[in-house]
């Protein structure tokens, strides 16, 4: 009986000890060297895995900052100037700082100025709608209205309003990942400078029909008219087919345009509010 | 015994309510709106301009690129403009608009209702011919038929198919050519059997169009020997090209391929008739019979009509629209697509304006899939509708190649059958487009 005992145990050792040579000179011979900076850079990243870098994922995105050689072109949306000025200084580098963006909606036509021709009752689904037709109003460019872009959020920054029927962006949640930009089949949703303040001006449209099929489908959609282009100081505005658009890197946010525009396509966020001009003169005139 | 394809399909009802309506000519309407894109491939060049004179069946567009088709006037009167308007769908394209003025003819069209039975042209001048007349596929791709009839070098033609199985429901524009026109069919399909240079040709016919079959039986074995009658069992997507295939001849088409790669050309009856009026009568492709049909309508009826009617005049036509309307459909329920503008105007293809009430067209609210598998059974193509559904929304591209999503032919078969009212067909679609972009931009070998 011991000696079966003293047997297996001595059998199972000899054994044991040969695999675990094996194994070892496997493991010397197939030893993948991975640089020990990517693990660091990781753990510096905000691990959110969004793809908004253009990478597959935070570990990924490490990689590529490892081994290129500068840090052009890398940006991780969800950190921000802080990480990126962070993973620079680890990897002895130096990085330009990048002005914070937003998604802008260029779209406001909402169920009031906007009315709907047909209905849709498909799967809800933008990309599905588009595949199938124009949309269920007169506006060919507009938002669909089914959320694609709600649901490509990470960070429930962006949100559909049910009442308006338009995605509202929450400025403090969004990263700019650009993952909302690339979900909207309809090209609606940009990523634009954030702005001083948070203060911005854009087009909130993107209709490129003639100014009338586009008012007639639309009440406050741009209609290319281009008093906002000569009323802009500074060749901010540029205008290509029927529709106006507004530099953001020309952009002095002077406003003059937001007053100028006949149908209230040019929006302005995050500025005081303006007291109506009738109501000053008014007072003026008291 | 009749015939059939060997995997899936559906039998939805047939719905077949206009099959007893005489063809009848739909009055050529106040302005006709003839679009630029009526046939798959590159938008006709106009070469009319405004306030031009157009006689009916006058070339107003000419076929622009090599997979394009000629469009002529179907009604004579003045170019009023040439503008982009919105098709059914909404999206914009060129259209021809002319204020109709009296009704003259080509003096070259022949308008006499004798048939012309003596085919002089050599299959050359046949093709030349199609090509000229603006002749498209009827059947629903609106593919260019010159380009069908010509098969690429190396390739060669066995059998030409002829499709009168018109499987999709309420359509009824093709049962009733094939017995108001027979013999006109029959010339057309010996028209393009000579341009193909086959010696066979099957016409595969729905068991539930008897008369069909019998009128085409009886008239084919009076003088058209090499054309065969095939009675086919009724069943969606019998019509689909591959279903046709396996069906009459038994051969497969490979995935990615062409009927001509297994040595069979496909065409439809409406085609042939078109092929036959632009052949032996001179007559390009402007009118082609619509069924303007749904429950709802106090009348359902077939039109020999004019391209470029509106769908709204269409509508009126009948007695105007129906208080319970909810939907307007061009073509069949099953594959047809919604009209979401009354005021856009019908297209060679056009084959039916069909007008569904809220209850035939509500779907049900989606529900989990429980694995009962009847999408797969349903599949026509072999494919796996519940899995590529799931891996379409997770936008998993490589499995959904793996899962040959790009054999899928869009019939609806696995919408239809399932319990769970689970989109499968939209979203199966969608990845389908996705797919095939990055086939074919991959590098050809």
């Amino acid at each position: 009986m011991t000696a079966i005992i003293i047997f297996t145990i001595a059998s199972l050792t000899v054994l044991g000890l040969v695999l675990a040579l094996i194994l070892y000179f496997t493991a010397q011979k197939f030893k993948v060297v991975e640089d020990p900076r990517i693990d660091d850079v990781e753990t510096i990243l905000p691990g959110a895995n969004c793809g908004g870098c253009g990478f597959t994922g935070c570990r990924a995105f490490a990689e590529g900052c490892v081994k290129a050689e500068t840090m052009d072109g890398l940006f991780c949306p969800v950190g921000g100037n802080d990480v990126m000025k962070k993973v620079a200084e680890y990897l002895g580098r130096s990085v330009e700082e990048k002005v914070p963006q937003v998604a802008v909606v260029r779209c406001n036509g909402n169920c009031d100025s906007r009315p709907k021709s047909n209905n849709y009752d498909g799967y809800t689904s933008c990309a599905v709608m588009a595949s199938l037709y124009a949309g269920d109003t007169d506006c060919r460019y507009g938002c669909l209205g089914q959320g694609d872009c709600e649901l490509s959020c990470d960070f429930d920054a962006i949100k559909m309003n049910p009442r308006t029927g338009l995605p509202e962006v929450d400025e403090e949640k969004c990263t700019a990942c650009g993952a909302c930009v690339k979900a909207c089949p309809k090209m609606i949703i940009e990523l634009r400078n954030k702005g001083p303040k948070g203060k911005r001006i854009f087009v909130s449209c993107i209709n490129k029909d003639k100014g009338g099929v586009a008012r007639k489908a639309c009440a406050v959609a741009c209609i290319g008219c281009t008093k906002c282009q000569k009323v802009c100081a500074y060749d901010a505005i540029t205008i290509s087919s029927n529709l106006a658009y507004i530099d953001y890197n020309k952009c002095k946010l002077c406003r003059k345009c937001v007053v100028e525009c006949p149908t209230n396509a040019i929006w302005e966020v995050n500025f005081p509010v303006r007291v109506p001009k009738k109501a000053v003169a008014e007072v003026e005139q008291q | 015994m009749s015939k059939t394809f060997s995997i899936g399909g559906i039998h939805p009802h047939d719905n077949k309510i206009s099959i007893n309506a005489a063809i009848e000519n739909f009055p050529v309407m106040e302005r006709a709106y003839i679009s630029m894109s009526q046939h798959l491939g590159a938008p006709a060049e106009p070469v009319v301009a405004k306030g031009d004179k157009v006689k009916t069946g006058q070339l107003i567009a000419k076929a622009n690129g090599f997979i394009s088709a000629n469009v002529h006037s179907s009604v004579s009167g003045t170019v009023n403009s040439i503008e982009m308007l919105p098709d059914l769908s909404g999206n914009l394209v060129q259209h021809i608009v002319i204020n109709v003025e009296g009704d003259e003819w080509e003096e070259s069209i022949d308008r006499s209702s004798e048939i012309n039975r003596k085919i002089v042209h050599s299959p050359k001048e046949i093709i030349d011919k199609i090509a000229e007349c603006g002749i498209v596929g009827l059947g629903g791709a609106a593919f260019p038929t010159h380009i069908k009839l010509s098969p690429p070098p190396g390739k060669k033609a066995d059998y030409l198919l002829v499709n009168g199985a018109e499987c999709e429901p309420y359509l009824t524009s093709d049962y009733r050519i094939m017995l108001e026109n027979t013999e006109e069919i029959l010339i057309g399909v010996k028209l393009m059997m000579l341009a193909l240079g086959v010696k066979k040709s099957y016409i595969g016919i729905e068991e539930n169009k008897p008369k069909a079959i019998k009128r085409m039986k009886e008239i084919a074995s009076k003088g058209y020997p090499e054309i065969k009658i095939v009675s086919l069992k009724k069943r969606y997507p019998q019509g689909g090209e591959k279903q046709l295939i396996d069906a009459i001849v038994g051969r497969q088409v490979p995935s990615m391929g062409l009927p001509i790669d297994v040595g069979v050309v496909v065409q439809n009856v409406g085609t042939a008739l078109a092929v036959y009026e632009a052949v032996q009568k001179n007559k390009p492709l402007f009118e082609g019979v619509v069924t303007v049909t749904g429950k709802c309508m106090p009348e359902q009826r077939n039109f020999r009509m004019r391209v470029g009617t509106t769908f709204e005049s269409m509508i009126f036509a009948v007695g105007g629209f129906p208080k319970d309307a909810e939907k307007l459909v061009s073509g069949g329920p099953m594959m047809g697509k919604a009209v979401s503008r009354i005021e856009a105007a019908s297209v060679k293809s056009t084959s039916a304006l069909l007008l569904l009430t809220l209850e035939e067209t509500k779907r049900g609210e989606e529900a989990n899939c429980i694995r009962c598998a009847k999408c797969v059974d349903a599949c026509p193509m072999g494919l796996e509708p519940y899995l590529l559904n799931r891996l379409s929304r997770a936008n998993r591209v490589e499995d959904l190649e793996a899962n040959m999503v790009h054999d899928c032919i869009e019939c609806g078969s696995c919408l239809y059958v399932c319990p769970s009212d689970i989109p499968l067909l939209d979203t199966i679609r969608l990845s389908k487009a996705k797919v095939l972009k990055i086939i074919r931009s991959r590098p050809k070998k």
